[in-house]
Formats: C-alpha cells, structure tokens, sequence
C-alpha cells in the first residue's frame, strides 16, 4: 500500500456508486488506468456495475483526459465520468 | 475571459462589456444556448415521454475552468481575436433558462464567427458538464450524441 489517490465520480456514476468522492489506497499491482478500473470492479457489485461498459466511461488524472494505459500514481486526483453533455 | 457560474447573465451587458473601448473591433458573433422543453432522443418534440420540465447541470469544479481555459487559448491560436469570452451556467434550470454564451470579437468577421462556432463545439464535447433531465417519467441523464462528436473533429 502507498500514499492514497482520491477517486472523484460524476453524474450517473456518482449515483451508481454512491458516492462523489473517496480517498484509497492502492495495491503496488495498479499501476495504471486500466489497472484501477479493473481493481475497482472487483470492489463491489455497485462497482462492478457502474464501470461495467468502458465505452461510456471517461478518466482524467490530475484533469486532463487519459487513456486506459496512462499510470497512476499516489496522490493523483483520478475523475471517473461519463461522456460529457453541456453546452 | 472564462465564467463558471450558477447565476444568470445579461447578454447586452456582457457583448458590450467584451468590446468595451477596443476600436479594433469591427465584428462580434455569439453563441446562446438555452434550456427547451423537449429530449431529442425521442424522435419528435412533442411525444409526452419527451417533455423536459427542468435540467441539472452538474460540473467538475477545477477541470471545468481548466478546459474551458485551455479551449479558449486554442481559439486564441486559430483565429485573430480582439477578445473572447465563455460564461457556462450549472444548477437547476428550467426551460427558455440560458446555459451558455459564447462570444468572440475580432477586427473580421470571418475569424469572429468562425471562433465562435469553434468554441461552442468544442466546449460540448471537451467541458466537464452533464445535464439531468427531469421528465414526466422521472430524472434521466442526458446521453452524448454522436453528432456532437463529429462536429468537434471537424475541427482538428
């Protein structure tokens, strides 16, 4: 376990998880995005559920956009979202 | 110049206030987006199932400013702009409310409108913002459209 990363969730993730925003602590083994969602997952059926369809999920690490292959590190600001709909 | 705010704007005031004492200036197009009373997902705008009573916005305080900064600075880079300016509404709002102006000054009308629409689809697909409908079913979130997307590759 390192220094915690604070996980942020919005609209209908945020209701799906139920919860906007946590502090964790990830395992040495998650090492990128792709890594946390799959870690995530496995945190719970809420989780499991809400991050069930990667076509509809966004991440920004520290706010800007990344892929699922960018790396995580401790204290990252990580935001999980789906696609955006303002204007 | 970037606003993140929960209030309404006056777009007189703010159109005049974008060109305030700049003689430069020989053009300003803008862009309003408003709250309407329908969903398009639904095919028509007057089938009951569609109606939207109000909208939430809801945004992600820090990255919103950010993106819209960065979106801002790239138009900035494209076009010859005297001045430009995007103020986004979050809340509740109802219909006819206005969500959005985005409004750009520039010595040539060509650079004004052209930033402008620029902005606007940018913003739509780049902005951390999501909208809440409530409907006679209940609270729905609104879905991206595929449209959208195709507008801000135009761009690129």
């Amino acid at each position: 376990m390192s220094a915690p990363v604070k996980l942020l969730y919005f609209a209908w993730l945020r209701a799906r998880i139920g919860h906007a925003e946590e502090q964790v602590s990830l395992p040495a083994e998650v090492r990128d995005v792709a890594g946390l969602l799959e870690w995530l997952r496995a945190r719970g059926p809420r989780y499991a559920e809400a991050l069930r369809d990667l076509s509809v999920i966004r991440v920004a690490v520290n706010q800007d956009y990344v892929g699922l292959e960018h790396p995580v590190k401790a204290e990252d600001e990580i935001a999980i979202f789906p696609p955006v709909t303002g204007g | 110049m970037i606003r993140v705010q929960r209030e309404d704007f006056d777009i007189g005031r703010e159109l005049e206030r974008l060109v305030a004492g700049d003689h430069t200036v020989g053009g300003v197009a803008s862009f309003i987006g408003l709250v309407r009373d329908f969903n398009l997902d639904g095919g028509g705008p007057r089938n009951l199932t569609d109606q939207v009573s109000a909208l939430t916005l809801e945004h992600y305080p820090g990255m919103t400013e950010k993106k819209l900064a960065e979106i801002e600075a790239e138009a900035n880079r494209r076009w010859p702009l005297s001045g430009s300016l995007i103020i986004h509404r979050y809340g509740r709002l109802e219909p006819g409310d206005r969500i959005v102006l985005v409004a750009t000054a520039s010595p040539h009308r060509e650079a004004a409108l052209a930033a402008c629409h620029f902005l606007i689809d940018w913003l739509k697909t780049d902005a951390p913002f999501w909208k809440s409908e409530e409907t006679p079913e209940g609270e729905r979130w609104v879905d991206a459209r595929a449209e959208d997307d195709a507008a801000t590759r135009r761009w690129r």
